[in-house]
């Protein structure tokens, strides 16, 4: 397979196509106006719908509409834009429309800075939109798996039905890295849902709303048994060096591939290091986490956050090992140095 | 001696009990649209957006695939709809805050991307669904839950005109305002809702239908004391006529 | 002979009255019996067989309860 040196955000545009998808909806945002831009360039070769929305709320919108009539769309954007999308994906969550969405997600929060971050965790996984729903979160570490993920986010959005979150960051996004595309596109039967004119059949209605509460319950019912599903079988993650570890880290995204370089480092000075990457932020890897972390003596998180996904690694650890957290808000990139100076320091502590 | 049918309930209302107020003009105007959608054969291909409001489960009404929307955001949802499937017939139904308080936005870049959808727009000056808040085309000096001692212009400003507002868009073919106080005036809306539909049809651009309709509940009127009232106001603010056709009378 | 005529689904009517006030021929009245929502549904009342079917009692009702049927002319 010919490889090509693409910019992350771009490599998931044309990623999105090879995976059959011609219809894209967005509004610029930085870091990942390239992405709709490449989709605006690209589409219109592949006989391609692109539209720019007059805001992200429009966006989401057309999202809805473009996957309720059956078709396959993505939109992506940064987390302000995000926040603005948050309405439309709960009624997208609620009406199990199939979608994917990209964050290339900046410091916040508010409007924030351009620069890498990790601080929508909370907004991604824990629902920033209202109710009882969950997105399927994927995080990549390299443009190539970024690449890879986007196929998959499409497959898993039609599989369950719903909205699929590739949780990316600005430096992932601006950041050049040779990759590589299959043309692999696996499709689900939307014939019993999706609307396309009463014609030989009744009209159907796809809605996210019920007045009887009795009603919206078994919905919601519906949707709990799906995410059940969603975690006995989607769970991603991967695991470097973690068999005979001493002390475990745990980094996602960009963080993980980051957190390689310190495993290297630590390894180096006979430091038994492994690092757990978790691949799905939901379904977390709770249980592979916590089989990862048993015979180590510290856990250390490390994100570009207050520390977010930290509460899930609490909740795999519970009291069994010393979790500890190091990270950087607001844009700044944590160096490998840096990351490793605080976990010997970390270690030193440990009485 | 033999009697045929000569006006009875559209093909394309799905029979279900309307449950708008007595009086509403909701239930005259979904006649209208399904009669409409009848008449072009239309039943198979449209689709339904349905606004949040009193006709948020206008999409039960219908005979037709249907969804509701977020609140303003139909003429974005039909949008979608129509760029990923161009064959279909999308039409949105909206309220006075749908289309003119939180949904502005999408309704004027839909009218201006000249979007091959259709909306009919609902103005009866006031928040009917969430029980009779103040609506931006509620009139002045009218008292709502809101505006308890009447809207006035220097605090709430002053009713908007919406058709008047997007008429200078290039991308609309069909744009027209009336009311149903009348068996006359249901005659016309009728007109201009099959236009606003063949606007759609015949590639032309955005259609619009603004209908001036009754909120008895609301207004605290009786059905027939809330058409006068209308007569006697709404016409007045807002002035009834078509104020762009692309589309034309060839037969 | 009449020359039209019309059915009211009275369990559909909320007794608005607007058919009431748009029938030219003033044949329409409301009923002194309730339907099952409360109401007094508005009924037929044209003993001298004025309906023309002009219909517009079918164009004001809001809620479709009207059928309006016309003689066919021989």
């Amino acid at each position: 397979m010919n490889k090509i040196m693409m910019k992350g955000t771009e490599a998931i545009g044309e990623a999105a196509i090879r995976a059959g998808c011609r219809l894209y909806f967005g509004y610029p945002i930085t870091p990942q106006s390239e992405l709709t831009e490449y989709m605006a360039r690209r589409l219109p070769q592949v006989e391609g719908t692109f539209l720019q929305a007059e805001s992200e709320v429009a966006a989401v919108n057309m999202i809805y509409g473009a996957s309720s009539v059956g078709k396959r769309v993505m939109t992506s954007t940064s987390s302000p834009g995000f926040s603005l999308m948050q309405e439309g994906v709960s009624y997208i969550a609620c009406a199990q429309l199939p979608s994917v969405f990209v964050n290339v997600v900046r410091g916040g929060p508010g409007l924030g800075d351009i620069q890498p971050s990790q601080g929508d965790y909370f907004q991604a996984t824990k629902g920033g939109g209202h109710g009882d729903y969950k997105l399927l979160v994927l995080s990549p570490s390299t443009v190539q798996e970024a690449a890879d993920l986007t196929g998959v986010a499409f497959e898993l959005a039609d599989k369950y039905r719903n909205p699929v979150l590739i949780f990316a960051d600005g430096l992932l996004g601006q950041m050049m890295e040779p990759v590589s595309f299959s043309d692999k596109e696996v499709s689900y039967d939307n014939s019993s849902w999706a609307l396309t004119g009463a014609k030989n059949r009744p009209a159907r209605q796809v809605t996210s709303f019920n007045i009887d509460p009795y009603g919206l319950e078994k919905m919601n019912l519906e949707l709990q048994k799906k995410y059940k599903l969603m975690e006995e079988n989607e769970i991603r993650y991967e695991t470097t060096l973690t068999e005979d570890a001493d002390i475990l880290i745990v980094a996602h995204g960009t963080m993980g591939r980051i957190a390689k370089s310190v495993v290297d480092m630590a390894r180096k000075d006979g430091l038994k290091v492994g690092l757990f990457r978790p691949i799905t932020l939901y379904p977390f890897p709770y249980e592979a986490l916590r089989k990862s972390a048993a015979d180590v003596s510290l856990v250390l998180t490390v994100e570009m956050s207050s520390g977010q996904m930290l509460e899930d690694v609490r909740l795999a650890i519970a009291e069994r090992t010393r979790v500890e957290f190091y990270g950087r808000m607001a844009g700044v990139v944590p160096m490998p140095l840096e990351i490793y100076e605080v976990l010997k320091q970390k270690i030193g502590r440990r009485s | 001696m033999d009697y045929k049918v000569a006006y009875k309930m559209p093909r394309s209302l799905s029979g279900k009990q309307f449950t708008y107020c007595p009086g509403c003009h909701h239930g005259i105007v979904h006649r209208l649209i399904a009669e409409i959608i009848d008449e072009l054969n239309l039943r198979e291909k449209t689709i339904i957006v349905a606004p949040v409001g009193c006709s948020v489960f206008a999409y039960e009404f219908f005979d037709v695939d249907g969804t509701v929307a977020p609140h303003g955001r139909a003429p974005a949802v039909a949008t979608g709809m129509k760029r990923a499937r161009p064959d279909l017939t999308i039409f949105t139904y909206q309220g006075d805050g749908d289309l003119a308080a939180i949904g502005t936005a999408e309704m004027i870049h839909a009218a201006n991307r000249g979007e091959l959808i259709t909306t009919i727009f609902i103005n009866n000056a006031i928040y009917g669904m969430t029980g009779g808040q103040m609506a931006p085309t509620t009139l002045l000096g009218m008292k709502t839950t809101t505006s308890p001692y009447g809207r006035k212009a220097e605090k709430e400003g002053y009713p908007v005109h919406v058709c008047e507002i997007i008429k200078e868009l290039q991308g609309v073919a069909f744009l027209a305002r009336t009311k149903v106080t009348t068996p006359r005036d249901v005659m016309t809306t009728k007109k201009y809702i099959k236009k606003a539909f063949q606007a759609q049809l015949k590639g032309l651009g955005y259609s619009l239908v603004e209908v001036l309709s009754t909120c008895p509940t609301n207004w605290g009127l009786s059905p027939e004391k809330a058409m006068k009232w209308l007569e006697d106001n709404m016409t007045e603010e807002f002035p009834l006529g078509v104020y762009v056709d692309k589309v034309g009378d060839a037969k | 002979m009449k020359n039209a005529y019309i059915e009211i689904d009275k369990e559909r009517c909320k007794a608005c009255g607007l058919c009431i006030s748009a029938c030219p021929q003033g044949i329409i009245r409301f009923s002194s019996e309730f339907n099952s929502k409360g109401y007094h549904p508005a009924e037929p009342n044209d003993p001298e067989a004025k309906c023309t079917g002009c219909g517009f009692c079918y164009m004001m009702c809001p809620d479709v309860c009207i059928t309006v049927y016309r003689a066919v002319k021989v």
